[in-house]
């Protein structure tokens, strides 16, 4: 049998050998990554290169890259940590990432690749009044991105007392402040070039680690997946019900709000990603649409071999970690993945191998965080530039070269933010802030996106109201629900209960019963759309005739630059 | 369609307007080929995920039946969400590059007033990869 009790000693405390290695193997991934960075830049000098690294990438290149935006140490470790301890339902959120990606490849990469340049405004706002749409699009970008960044920031300040065994906040604050500056320097010097670059290396690095541990794992359970299924629910001791549906969403305790709730989360994921601002720039860096399509198929075929991976990784900790061992290090169960990387590295090569990798899976973790922070900061210091400086204060009057300066502020100043709202929220569970960035982004703006593409009717004032309504209800919905007042979790054995939300105990306005806002916000946001643009009587055939053309055939699209 | 030939004319060098390509025909067409497609595509790939989420939420002792060793049908139609889409993918992009794109690049060329097809196709992704280095 397993060797349980061994492992569960062998990984609470972490050890210097494997720190000093994973610190090792962080500083050459970043090392590289500054080095990379630094060559970018010398490539680096029109707003074209900075925004959209010259509209160059091949597709497969942007294709891993994609990837290296996507698979955040949220997807990395929370989905094996939530299969390890939850069984199942954690298997909903792979599903969900990956599906997702049909929205984009079938009704947005190619279109918008051709009718925008540099920033998902650009296609809101080509037909429509320059000023109001560029505002609520520059609004909900910076928005989004800063909810997910905050997350992935907070995660790392985490994730550095659990890999490296230091639980000082000190040591939590200079890695979150370490992180970014390293964000701000990769997207000030290396423009979206650098950043891609980064993200290639880290898409190459998650897959190779992952796939190792997937294999190593496989052989172990002789290739039967049952057979490893079977394990887990043995050691998870609870049986058949770890490998069904609803030990952790939509449990039959939760009643009806719970599988609403679960509901509404699928619908969210599967409807934000065509949505989220720092992935839709990305189609802008291929030469034309094309290559869009073929880097949204090598991105389906990368993420979605990622996610089956996320099965063996979750199920395989639940086996081979075990859900004690995985708790005592981390309650949500975030180690499970670098865990397994122990036991199993342990297993097949002696305990340096488990320490090895441990510490490559650890530098990867890092090294996910990096490659998806420097992406957010870049989109989001992109619109301010593009869309709110040059479009709205400089009334389109702004050079390029100042607004290439304006967005190098911009990334300072929203990196800065960035760290100092993540020192203070280091206390809080942040988690739902990627949920709700899903969520603003599938309720705002995919009907936005979606309407302008297909809506000949659709206006400014649809487009407005379809950004505005979705962002406002998604937050004011969350503000109102389980996740920020009013969760209990019992206390167990006479322990006193704790609070499951952002406020403490006492505390209770939660009017709106589901954690997830999608189900309401986002039929809201294409309500908003259509009540909007019904309610105005502007339409602009010209524009409307360029943009159908331009977004269907290319011509008149944004050209790839020559070096 | 004889009416291309004649009007690639008016396009030639850029001359026509996206109003006039935009009431075309073959425009119209061009438009028809892809909504004809991911239209029902997305329709089939939501309903069907939809469904698979309805099923965990709603029918979970169908979904607990066990059909391979510690397999059970939550996981087989899981993974067939995975082959759905890798497939889906596939079906499309074979279908744009063989019904869309001629068309869609016919139409841009002489719109922008560049060669069309073949021979220039190529001059330009040369002339492109050039670029990125």
């Amino acid at each position: 049998m397993i060797r349980l009790t061994d492992l569960a000693v062998a990984a609470e405390p972490v050890d210097g050998g494997q720190r000093v290695l994973t610190i090792s193997l962080f500083v050459v991934f970043v090392l590289a990554t500054l080095v990379i960075t630094i060559k970018a830049s010398r490539n680096n000098a029109t707003a074209a290169d900075f925004y959209s690294g010259g509209r160059s990438l091949t597709g497969p290149q942007n294709g891993v890259a994609i990837g290296g935006d996507y698979m955040s140490a949220a997807s990395f470790l929370g989905i094996a940590g939530i299969i390890a301890l939850s069984g199942y339902d954690g298997f909903l959120y792979s599903i969900g990432f990956l599906v997702a990606w049909l929205v984009a490849l079938l009704l947005v990469a190619e279109l918008l690749r051709n009718s925008g340049k540099y920033t998902m405004a650009d296609v809101l706002a080509f037909r429509m009044k320059q000023r109001p749409v560029r505002v609520a699009a520059g609004i909900s970008t910076i928005t989004v991105s800063i909810f997910y960044l905050l997350a992935q920031m907070v995660g790392a300040g985490a994730l550095v007392t659990l890999l490296l065994g230091v639980t000082s906040d000190t040591a939590k604050n200079i890695t979150i402040v370490a992180v970014g500056a390293l964000m701000i320097f990769y997207v000030t010097v290396g423009g979206m070039k650098g950043t891609t670059w980064v993200q290639i290396i880290k898409a190459v690095l998650l897959m190779t680690g992952t796939t190792l541990v997937t294999i190593l794992v496989m052989i172990k359970f002789g290739g039967s997946v049952s057979a490893l299924l079977g394990e887990a629910a043995a050691q998870s001791g609870k049986g058949d019900a770890f490998l069904n549906p609803g030990l952790k969403y939509g449990t039959e305790a939760q009643g009806i709000a719970g599988k609403l709730d679960l509901i509404s989360l699928g619908i969210a994921l599967v409807l934000g990603t065509a949505g989220l601002p720092h992935i839709l720039t990305r189609f802008y860096t291929v030469p034309d649409a094309k290559a869009a399509r073929k880097s949204v198929l090598w991105a389906i075929g990368i993420i979605g071999s990622f996610y089956l991976m996320t099965i063996c990784l979750g199920f395989g900790a639940a086996a081979l970690v075990g859900p004690a061992a995985i708790k005592a290090q981390n309650p949500a169960g975030n180690t499970a993945a670098p865990q397994l990387a122990e036991a199993i590295g342990q297993e097949f090569f002696g305990d340096l191998g488990g320490t090895v990798l441990l510490a490559v899976i650890a530098a990867v973790a890092f090294a996910t965080i990096l490659a998806v922070v420097a992406g957010l900061t870049l989109a989001s210091s992109s619109s301010f530039a593009h869309d709110i400086y040059a479009s709205v204060i400089k009334r389109g009057q702004a050079d390029e070269k100042s607004e290439v300066r304006v967005a190098r502020i911009a990334a300072f100043a929203i990196g800065g933010v960035a760290i100092v709202l993540s020192i203070y929220a280091q206390k809080l569970n942040v988690a739902f802030l990627v949920a709700l960035a899903f969520a603003v982004a599938a309720s705002g703006n995919l009907p936005a996106i979606l309407y302008s593409l297909f809506w000949k009717r659709f206006n400014t004032a649809g487009a407005v109201s379809a950004i505005y309504g979705g962002l406002v209800s998604s937050i004011v919905l969350v503000i109102f629900s389980p996740v920020v007042s009013g969760k209990v979790t019992p206390g167990v054995d006479g322990a006193p209960d704790v609070s499951a939300s952002l406020f403490g105990l006492g505390t209770d306005f939660s009017y709106f019963p589901l954690e997830n806002p999608g189900l309401v916000s986002i039929p809201f946001g294409f309500f908003c759309g259509w009540l909007g643009t019904v309610l105005s009587k502007e339409h602009n055939a010209e524009k409307y005739a360029e943009m159908e053309v331009r977004s269907l055939t290319g011509a008149g699209s944004e050209k790839a630059v020559s070096h | 369609m004889s009416s291309t030939g004649e009007r690639s004319d008016t396009y030639a060098g850029g001359g026509s307007t996206y109003a006039e390509v935009q009431a075309t025909d073959e425009f119209q067409g061009l438009k028809r080929t892809l909504r004809r497609f991911v239209f029902p595509a997305t329709a089939v790939f939501l309903g069907w995920y939809l469904l698979y989420v309805l099923l965990t939420a709603y029918a979970r002792d169908f979904m607990s039946t066990k059909l391979l060793g510690e397999i059970n049908i939550a996981y087989v139609l899981g993974l067939l969400q995975f082959i759905s889409t890798f497939v889906i993918a596939f079906v499309y992009s074979r279908y744009a590059e063989k019904h869309f794109d001629p068309t869609a690049d016919a139409i841009r060329h002489r719109l922008e007033g560049t060669e069309p097809a073949g021979g220039a196709d190529q001059t330009r992704t040369t002339a492109r990869k050039d670029a990125s280095r």
